[in-house]
């Protein structure tokens, strides 16, 4: 399997959706903002320090921490 | 007759909403390239086709689900108060997450327009959008609108009465797959028979149930008939249901889009491209120190010279006033008291006016939630958000609508301690007091002294606020989930309006407050004290220790010999409470400026007080209890006196460490001699 948490995912690179797991109220939020299962994600950039990171879904960007990242669990597509 | 109708304009964030209430409404609200502008709603009125509109501007939310104050506004504004129709803003270039929203609101069976807006930027990006198709697939009117000019506004409020006339078929537009409508059927049968659901449609109802809207479930803990619902939900884990819900919205929205519009999906935007460079890994940080550099820079050299003629003008103003007046203390009252006053803070303009353009270029392009994405790291440091960046950067034109700006902010400890710091970032305000002090003492190091103050007031926030998180504010990491708005090039207009609005704002405070005051502080000055001989105004007593603000001060002068400070000082500290410019509107007073060749900062730097005392000033002035409009607002946002004093006291006693550090120690090492 290829499954992996989005923090783990290089930029540059393109992830379907799995699920989200985490906390109740992010993980909502997460669902809210559109990260359903089956969408396409791309990992754009991480900031300068290192965290949060930018992903492109839907035609717009969105920053999560790490932490946040972590709840989405995702495969790589080509 | 005319009718009386209220519409809310509601939308995502950053969609248009405020752009597009100032063009049906003519109003001047404030607008911005980034998630958050709006976080109050505002009322303006309009009357069209006969109809007598009350439009509500809303804060941005992207569910109806909501989870900081901002959007809770919203929310309830639309759920509780039941406008008679809502318009949803929608961003053309964004149409599926805008259209989440959509389909909540549909449920809901409100009256509902769709302003499909941004318009211009979905045709340049090459998307086609087939507005009919729309309205025949949501069987609501939607409407094209570029909000920032105007476009399709007419359109938009012809649309607006017309739907207010028809009658409403709700049909379900949205459906989901057998289990969550079995579910949501359910549920919608035990929610009409109990009276305490009768204010709230029961599909949505059930719906928000079963996608595990926290606030609702709340709702509905407190009916009668929980048990029995609580019963339907446990039938299903939570979890799922939750997902399946959000899921199947946005698949209905993708079949819809399909048909409706042709969308480019060509990858890399142009401000995709602008954000590579500008938040890149290793020029990211240096791009935004030199950002910060650049707009202080610009603030203060480019104000020099209008500020010197400011200067001359009111110098000339005072010398005719005093010589044409014949009443000495009338003309004492007009060239000592309000010209010299008053003066001496409107000087300032000039650098409140570029302090605000470039606020607002930042605001506009969109590199305020850059700020806030490069920044979030070290925010986490002490425990914050990278959302607390922003207030704290709006901190820097004014504190007042920083600290509101702190309604985005999901978290309540996280919100309180951005609104307890937000007023140690060193406001428009605070800045005379700066340029009067370091030109006087520090001359070609002024700009260094001054710069040093912002970054005294961010380390001290910094500082304060990991000390909270791990004292009395303790608690866990929140979320960060934030939207990036793509690059807008600003528009000279736009930032023109946001700067003379604020420039209006503080000559207005010139004219008022800051004239009241100074005009208290010639009074005071001018009123010999209980037992002095002196007569009303007589130069032998203006001023002195032998008037009633030479008796106040004295009074309080061993509070801050400790500084290097005298009385006059003290005084001028303590009315700049009222308004911090008042701190060199009162210096101006006390000083006698009005009828002297001289000008104040030459005054002061022959021998009023020494460098160090100086420095102590301006660092005291930084730090102490903010001005009255903010401790009105930090008790608001707060809604407790507690954390206001907490504030107060905090502040007041850190300045007064500071300086005193700053004054002995300093002296004591000969610093600065
Ligand atoms: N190109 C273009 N820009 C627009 C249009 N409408 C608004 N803008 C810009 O979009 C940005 C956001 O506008 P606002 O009116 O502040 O948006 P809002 O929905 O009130 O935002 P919040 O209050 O943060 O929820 C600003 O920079 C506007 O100038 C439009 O139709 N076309
Ligand atoms: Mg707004």
């Amino acid at each position: 399997m290829n499954e992996k948490t989005l923090d783990f995912i290089e930029p540059e690179t393109s992830v379907k959706v799995l699920k989200v797991t985490g906390r109740k109220s992010s993980r909502k939020r997460i669902l809210d903002m559109g990260l359903t299962p089956g969408t396409r994600v791309d990992v754009i950039k991480r900031a300068p320090l290192g965290d949060p990171v930018e992903f492109k879904l839907k035609g717009y960007n969105l920053s999560l921490r790490k932490k946040e990242a972590e709840t989405v669990l995702v495969e790589i597509v080509k | 007759m005319t009718e009386k109708i209220t519409i809310a304009l509601a939308g995502n964030p950053n969609v248009g909403k405020t752009s597009i209430f100032n063009s049906i409404t003519g109003s001047k609200q404030h607008v911005g390239n980034w998630p958050g502008v709006t976080v109050e709603r505002k009322i303006g009125k309009k009357v069209h086709n006969d109809v007598m509109m009350e439009i509500v501007d809303l804060p941005g939310t992207y569910s109806l689900t909501a989870y900081s104050l901002d959007e809770i506004i919203a929310r309830d504004f639309i759920i509780e108060e039941k406008p008679d129709v809502v318009v949803q803003v929608i961003d053309a270039t964004n149409l599926e997450r805008n259209m989440y929203l959509t389909t909540q609101l549909m449920e809901l069976g409100v009256r509902l327009v769709i302003a499909l807006n941004m318009t211009d930027l979905a045709l340049a990006k090459g998307d086609n959008i087939n507005e009919k198709k729309m309205q025949e697939f949501l069987e609501v009117p939607v409407i094209s609108t570029i909000g920032s000019k105007g476009t399709g506004i007419e359109g938009l409020l012809d649309a607006v009465t017309e739907e207010l006339h028809k009658t409403r078929v709700t049909e379900n537009v949205f459906n989901y797959d057998n289990q969550i409508e079995e579910r949501a059927e359910k549920l919608g049968v035990v929610l009409d028979s109990d009276p305490y659901f009768a204010h709230y449609p029961s599909r949505w109802f059930s719906l928000k149930l079963l996608e595990g809207d926290e606030n609702i479930i709340k709702k509905a803990k407190e009916s009668g008939s929980y048990p029995e619902i609580q019963k339907i939900l446990n039938e299903t884990d939570a979890e799922i249901l939750e997902a399946k819900v959000a899921d199947q919205r946005y698949k209905t929205i993708q079949t819809m889009l399909r048909q409706v519009c042709n969308i480019n999906t060509c990858r890399l935007t142009g401000s995709d491209m602008v954000d590579r460079v500008v938040t890149n890994k290793v020029l990211g940080i240096p791009i935004f120190l030199s950002l910060m550099w650049a707009a202080f820079e610009i603030t203060f050299t480019f104000a020099t010279p209008f500020m010197n003629m400011i200067d001359i003008f009111f110098g000339w103003m005072a010398e005719t006033a005093t010589t044409v007046i014949p009443v000495p203390w009338m003309a004492s009252l007009v060239g000592e008291g309000m010209i010299a006053g008053v003066g001496s803070v409107i000087i300032f303009l000039p650098n409140i006016l570029l302090l605000f353009f470039m606020i607002s270029l930042m605001e506009d392009s969109g590199y305020m939630a850059r700020a806030a994405f490069i920044m979030d790291k070290i925010m986490s440091k002490v425990g914050l958000h990278g959302k607390s960046f922003i207030p704290l950067v709006m901190g820097f034109g004014c504190n007042v609508p920083a600290i509101m700006a702190t309604r985005t902010i999901e978290d309540t400890r996280d919100r309180l301690i951005t609104i307890l710091i937000t007023p140690f970032m060193s406001c428009g305000a605070r800045l005379p007091v700066y340029v009067l002090l370091a030109g006087a003492f520090f001359g070609r190091d002024a700009g260094v002294v001054i710069f040093s103050l912002y970054a005294l007031g961010i380390l001290v926030a910094v500082v304060s606020a990991k000390l909270m998180r791990s004292t009395i504010l303790k608690g866990e990491d929140t979320p960060f989930i934030m939207e990036l708005p793509s690059y807008k090039i600003p528009t000279l207009r736009g930032s023109l309006i946001h700067m003379w609005e604020r420039g209006k704002i503080y000559l207005k405070k010139a004219g008022t407050i800051i004239l009241i005051g100074v005009v208290g502080v010639w009074l005071l000055a001018s009123i010999p004290a209980p037992g002095s001989s002196g007569t009303f105004a007589s130069e032998e007593i203006y001023g002195t220790t032998e008037s009633m603000i030479g008796m106040i001060g004295q009074a309080l002068e061993p509070l801050v010999t400790p500084l290097g400070f005298d009385w006059k000082i003290a005084v001028a500290l303590v009315f700049g409470v009222v308004a911090k410019e008042i701190v060199v509107g009162s210096m101006g007073v006390l000083y006698g400026v009005g009828d002297n060749e001289e000008n104040l900062s030459n005054i002061l730097a022959a021998g009023a007080m020494t460098p160090l005392a100086a420095l102590g000033l301006m660092v005291f002035t930084l730090l102490y209890v903010p001005c009255f409009a903010c401790i009105g607002v930090i008790k608001r946002e707060t809604g407790s006196w507690k954390w206001t004093l907490f504030q107060l006291a905090y502040g007041t006693t850190l300045a007064w460490v500071f300086a005193f550090v700053i004054y002995q120690v300093g002296t004591r090492m000969g610093l600065l001699a």
